[in-house]
């Protein structure tokens, strides 16, 4: 229920600009949906008396309790083409500063494209990224890392052969700084910063209770322990949002369970925006609180957990279209 | 007491214990007089040998990238090396110090190298890097082919083309286009080899177990990953190419100064093969295997000797069966349990002292 603001005055400020010149500018056009449906009359009567505007209600919504703060990310129009293909076109998301986004769509729809979009793996097209009100145009995925997005893989990425702590060392790269020279030569500079390391990089396996693992190497441990390791390194870069691409993936209901609770749970104590992707319905309804659903690369319906389990949109594109009264369009 | 130490420490703290024991056994015995004389000449040249498998082991083993032209990085330093110790002759008196001057000056001639080399080399990965590694260190072969420096009373003169073209007013020659580098002083001794094996191991070990190190080696296992988390994987993958280079253009001086001529031409595309056997056959970013074999494999066609010319053969087989026997899993197993099975017997054989010692100190 809860408006975005800062979407709304876009979409305001849009239409007034449209109707203050009598024409739309192509660079408005579409900011969001309803902007462009109100500024096409202004067109047709543009020799006609002024037309009254009057504010709209914006696509993107954030959870209440960040709506006046600025968003953690704003795509706006972001899409992608390889070759012919539009894979991801007009991906529109506002995520509020500390909500647990999902990301949900069949296979194909392009999740995995937006990820490798927000974190620069693919240069975008077309469209822009707002990290934190900052524009990613120009940044390789490094500085997007630095800039604040952190994010796991769906086939596990880990440094298979060093430690579960060395993982969590790399994760902390950016963190804690020295130089090559002063490792090289061992000055105390190297020292200090090792420790430091080494005291952060466990209390934040602590926090997933895998500081007993942080000898091993991180390629023999157990599936979900390597999921999870890698949710711990992504947190070890210190982001603002948190890209978690399937990470129920291979889990059973249990794990699952307790996942979602690792979730929320990163969400209190780091007190960042989670967006994830995941198939496992009962993981995505159960903590999600703002939901998009992608098909062939396009959004289809945004909303809470219980708008888009009744969207007929959504269940077109998961179980195909029904007969009669209820089909499609 | 190693036994409290952590994993790396202990196992970096082995390496160094071989390095330094192989020295005192090899200088005791030429002292003594009890190796040959051709194996003594081959001394110097084992430690730069050792020096540039360290080195390349950072790109090959650590960095995970193919590198073909460790040669050229060695070259680069053996003839820098060279003229700097020329110019240092009237005003350095003391051997060593002229010769720790021309090994620093070739490393950072050949870092400068690395830097010009790697930057447009980085945009490239796997094969391509490797073939474009391997015509750069031609190409460097070819310059100094073609390079011409003499000193005399007005300073140092350089060419390209001939010697004649130097206009140099008496003075000596120092490089001589493809005859290369004659009259050269023999500065380096065992002990300076040694010194620089020390050097170049405690360079790598503490680069590796660094956060430059753990960089480097993500980039190496997923590069994708470590980009994820904000490590520039260009500038690491050049981190280690430097250095390696410059690494390499250290070991270059010392061996070149082992001699009192050399020419370009001993520093072609073999060596650099040469080179990465010995890393392969140590086990890639395994740095006291490279060490080991290195060592090995110089002295192998020298002690071989006896058997003429079937001492090639005898080489090619040895490397044939090292590396079908490290890569063959049943064989590994068998060694595993062999190892396994001895270590049992001294402990029982252990416990059996320390029961027969009644009330005796406890043992951990």
């Amino acid at each position: 229920m809860s408006k975005d603001v800062k979407g709304t005055y876009l979409a305001q400020s849009a239409a007034a600009k449209a109707a203050s010149e009598g024409a739309v500018s192509d660079a408005d056009e579409g900011r969001s949906q309803e902007a462009s449906a109100q500024a096409a009359p202004a067109k047709s009567q543009r020799k006609g008396s002024r037309t009254k505007m009057v504010p709209v209600p914006s696509t993107s919504i954030v959870p209440e309790r960040d709506a006046d703060k600025d968003p953690v990310l704003e795509c706006r129009h972001l899409g992608i083409d390889f070759g012919g293909l539009r894979a991801v076109d007009d991906f529109n998301m506002m995520i509020g500063r500390t909500e647990i986004a999902g990301l949900i769509g069949p296979n194909g729809a392009g999740k995995t494209t937006v990820f490798n979009l927000l974190t620069k793996v693919y240069q975008p097209t077309r469209g822009t990224i707002l990290l934190d009100g900052v524009d990613t145009a120009g940044m390789d995925t490094a500085k997007v890392s630095k800039a604040g997005i952190a994010r796991t893989f769906q086939n596990i990425r880990l440094f298979g052969s060093l430690t579960v702590e060395e993982n969590v060392r790399i994760g902390l790269h950016n963190q804690v700084k020295c130089g090559m020279w002063s490792g090289m030569l061992r000055l105390p500079r190297h020292w200090v910063s090792e420790k430091e390391f080494h005291d952060r990089s466990l209390e934040l396996l602590d926090v997933f209770h895998m500081a007993n693992n942080a000898g091993d190497v991180a390629g023999s441990l157990p599936y979900g322990a390597q999921r999870r390791l890698e949710i711990v390194r992504a947190l070890a870069t210190n982001p603002k949002l948190l890209l978690l691409d399937e990470p129920a993936a291979g889990m059973n209901p249990s794990e699952t369970a307790e996942l979602m609770d690792t979730i929320v749970r990163i969400r209190d104590t780091f007190n960042i925006a989670i967006l994830l992707i995941e198939h496992d319905m009962d993981l995505v309804m159960g903590i999600c609180e703002g939901i998009a659903v992608l098909n062939f690369g396009k959004i289809i319906a945004k909303g809470t957990p219980d708008d888009i389990q009744n969207n007929p949109q959504v269940i077109e594109a998961y179980l195909g279209k029904q007969d009669t009264d209820q089909g499609g369009e | 007491m190693l036994k409290n130490l952590n994993k790396t420490t202990r196992s970096n703290i082995i390496t160094y214990g071989i390095v330094i024991v192989a020295f005192v056994v090899m200088q005791g015995l030429a002292m003594a007089g009890a190796i040959s004389n051709s194996l003594v000449g081959l001394l110097v040249p084992i430690c730069a040998y050792i020096c540039l498998t360290i080195s390349l082991n950072l790109v090959v083993g650590i960095s995970g990238e193919l590198s073909l032209g460790h040669a050229g990085f060695m070259s680069v330093g053996a003839f820098c090396g060279l003229v700097v110790a020329a110019c240092c002759r009237g005003i350095v008196g003391s051997d060593i110090v002229r010769l720790t001057i021309a090994i620093l000056a070739a490393g950072a001639m050949a870092a400068v190298a690395g830097v010009i080399i790697g930057l447009p080399v980085m945009r490239l990965r796997g094969d391509y890097l490797a073939i474009v590694t391997l015509a750069f260190g031609e190409i460097i072969k070819n310059l100094l082919n073609n390079l011409y420096v003499g000193k005399d009373a007005s300073g140092l003169h350089f060419s390209m083309e001939s010697a004649n073209s130097l206009g140099m007013q008496g003075g000596t020659i120092l490089i001589n286009g493809p005859q290369g580098a004659t009259g050269i002083d023999k500065l380096s001794t065992f002990a300076s080899g040694f010194v620089l094996i020390l050097v170049t191991l405690t360079v790598v070990l503490n680069l590796i177990n660094s956060r430059t190190g753990r960089a480097i080696m993500a980039v190496r296992d997923n590069r994708i990953a470590a980009e994820s988390v904000g490590i520039n994987v260009t500038k690491y993958r050049l981190i280690a190419f430097v250095v390696s280079a410059a690494l390499a253009g250290m070991a270059g001086a010392l061996y070149a100064m082992n001699y009192s001529s050399i020419v370009p031409k001993k520093f072609d595309f073999n060596t650099s093969i040469l080179i990465l056997v010995f890393v392969v056959l140590g086990g890639m970013g395994n740095i006291r295997g490279g060490i080991v074999s290195a060592a090995l494999l110089t002295v192998l066609p020298e002690l071989l000797r006896f058997i003429g010319d079937y001492r090639m053969l005898i080489y090619a087989i040895v490397l044939i069966l090292v590396m079908i026997l490290s890569n063959n899993a049943a064989f590994q197993s068998r060694l595993t349990s062999l190892r396994e099975k001895v270590r049992r017997r001294s402990d029982d054989q252990a416990a059996l002292a320390v029961d027969s010692q009644s009330g005796g100190a406890s043992h951990e």
